[in-house]
């Protein structure tokens, strides 16, 4: 046993249970200290932000935001619409396509050399600071075909994809192979066994991870700054013209010296902690409620 | 019911097959071309520069000089603070959820900890900018950086310490606690020694996360040029914030400059990022090997 020389029991009792008394008080006294910032910040958020969004309810959630930020008054709509169509727009595109590669990974690639290195640069992927990949949109995306919503779905999707991809594959090791077995018994194809059989079973992990990544993409900022532009009307076009979203308005209010555009950033931070919250909440009464 | 033999085509089953290799594929290709645009955009500066953009103090796009030192440093030194934060809170609560916390309260823990990782960073920096900085006398400096760059990695580095802790075979506490152990002697003796590297792992994953964060650091570091100082109350830069807040007024030698420093970033993090995995793999292959 691997106990011996950092197991001392030779010192006198009392001092040996006070030590471990104190050790214990201070693992719990790290537990509030973690409390604290989230407490605080929630306070913070939920106190500042409940008064303005109140204040104009429900017109902060619909009116446009002013053109002139000194100008009190409500409107973060169309940084709302803007964050769920490119939030939208990234799961579009990263969850089939994360499902995918983690069906590819575990249903057919293994131990393959190949499945191997795509396993290896999805972690590293994972690993990719977010104003990289917005960059990297930019330069590809947003350069040629300007300003869209669209760009920033993109952008977000490159994050999304890798965490999608690690969910899935381990929802997917979870389901016992002789539910595979017993469909090649019946002679189905690997195709339709996997597309009827180990994705359904697998499911509620599935979207439970799937709604976590989501959840966190929907806070992002980074990856929108060089691809939506600036608005402050409404574009439902997901395809052209500039955009907005809730995390662009909170960034680019924060450091406003105007009181006006600093209660439109505490209501907008308000809602988008409201959005991640929820998106988090739901993906967690799925997964318990199944497993 | 649900399994359909009728449809069975070895056409389908190929295609399905090429699609989902397809999917895995893509992973490669838009890593490959991250590196590629953005390395091949960087260039430029890379060329004039050589050398000295990571030597030199002078960023001034007027006389075309770009040297990226102070923000190489400011991106080092608040994510070292931010990890010299993190850690020890990181480490007790891990080591109170596993160890000490009754287990009807360990579910409702580990749910709150986590939802402190759904607040969006900028909501983070907006709480930095608006109440941290203003009412705690801290101002915009490498400290408050610090700080909120430690608060929004201790849920990563306390979820993943739990994953490791809790590899520890039973086995391996029992016998601390049947030769007399106290509960920390138990820690000490079993725990830590065997989650030692996983533990290292876990805490070099939060601090590329650290140096990757741009929304909370761009709002509350204070935008300074220049500073390569260990003062902590001193503002400064780091290089993912001088790239949000830069590139807005940025002309194409800067905005080359300013990709030459995403490169640099990238860089470092993946590299921190593989390590760290090597790290935690190696140690969880470890412990389960030796617990079989």
């Amino acid at each position: 046993m691997i106990v011996g020389p950092l197991l001392d029991l030779r010192g006198k009792p009392s001092w040996r249970g006070a030590r471990n008394i104190a050790m214990q008080v201070i693992m719990g006294l790290a537990v509030i200290a973690i409390l604290i910032p989230l407490v605080a910040v929630v306070w913070s958020v939920v106190s500042r932000g409940a008064g303005v969004v109140l204040h104009a309810f429900p017109e902060f959630f619909t009116a446009e935001i002013p053109v002139v930020s000194r100008r009190a008054g409500p409107g973060m709509g169309p940084a709302i619409l803007g964050t769920l169509l490119v939030t939208g727009g990234a799961t579009l595109i990263a969850v089939p396509l994360g499902i995918l590669g983690a069906v590819y990974l575990h249903e057919y690639g293994g131990t393959s050399a190949f499945a191997k290195l795509v396993r290896f640069l999805a972690t590293v992927m994972t690993g990719v600071p977010s104003i990289v990949m917005g960059l990297f949109v930019y330069l590809t995306w947003t350069m040629r075909f300007g300003y869209s919503a669209f760009g920033g779905a993109l952008a977000l999707a490159c994050l999304m994809l890798p965490v999608v991809i690690g969910s899935t594959e381990q929802m997917l090791r979870l389901v016992p192979a002789n539910l595979r077995e017993a469909a090649y018994a019946l002679g189905a194809s690997k195709s339709r066994t996997i597309l009827t059989i180990v994705l359904p079973a697998a499911l509620p992990g599935i979207v439970s991870g799937s709604l976590l990544a989501i959840a966190r993409a929907a806070g992002e900022t980074a990856p929108l700054l060089f691809a939506l532009g600036a608005a402050t009307a409404y574009n439902p076009n997901l395809f052209a013209g500039a955009n907005t979203a809730l995390s662009l308005q909170i960034f680019g209010n924060a450091t406003s010296s105007f009181v006006a555009a600093q209660d439109r950033a505490w209501g907008a931070a308000l809602t988008l902690m409201l959005l991640a919250f929820l998106i988090t909440l739901t993906a967690r009464l799925l997964f318990t409620r199944r497993s | 019911m649900l399994l359909d033999l009728r449809g069975r085509s070895a056409h389908g089953d190929r295609a399905f097959r090429w699609i989902a290799i397809g999917a895995g594929a893509l992973v490669l290709l838009i890593l490959g071309m991250v590196a590629l645009v953005m390395v091949d955009r960087a260039r430029p500066v890379l060329g004039e520069m050589g050398l000295s953009f990571f030597s030199s103090k002078r960023w001034s796009s007027a006389d075309g000089m770009y040297g990226a030192l102070p923000f190489l440093w400011g991106t080092l030194f608040t994510a070292a603070i931010a990890v010299a934060i993190a850690v020890p809170v990181s480490l007790g609560v891990a080591l109170f959820v596993t160890q000490v916390a009754p287990r009807w309260l360990k579910k409702p823990m580990v749910y709150v900890i986590d939802l402190l990782a759904v607040v969006p960073s900028v909501v983070f920096g907006l709480w930095g900018v608006l109440v941290l900085s203003q009412h705690f006398g801290l101002g915009r400096s490498f400290l408050t950086a610090g700080i909120i760059l430690g608060i929004m990695i201790t849920p990563i580095i306390t979820s993943l310490s739990r994953e490791v802790i809790e590899t520890t075979p039973p086995s391996e506490k029992e016998a601390a606690l049947a030769l007399g152990a106290t509960r920390w002697e138990m820690i000490r003796a079993s725990v830590l020694p065997h989650s030692k590297g996983g533990l290292v792992g876990a805490v070099m994953l939060g601090l590329g996360r650290a140096m990757g964060e741009t929304i909370a650091a761009a709002l509350v570091i204070g935008s300074a040029l220049g500073q390569v100082t260990v003062n902590p109350f001193a503002s400064g830069n780091s290089m993912p914030a001088v790239i949000a807040n830069e590139w807005g007024e940025a002309d194409d030698m800067h905005k080359s400059a300013l990709i030459a420093l995403a490169v640099t970033l990238f860089v470092i993090t993946i590299a921190v990022n593989l390590i760290a995995t090597a790290i935690v793999q190696r140690s969880m292959r470890h412990s389960r090997g030796k617990s079989t």
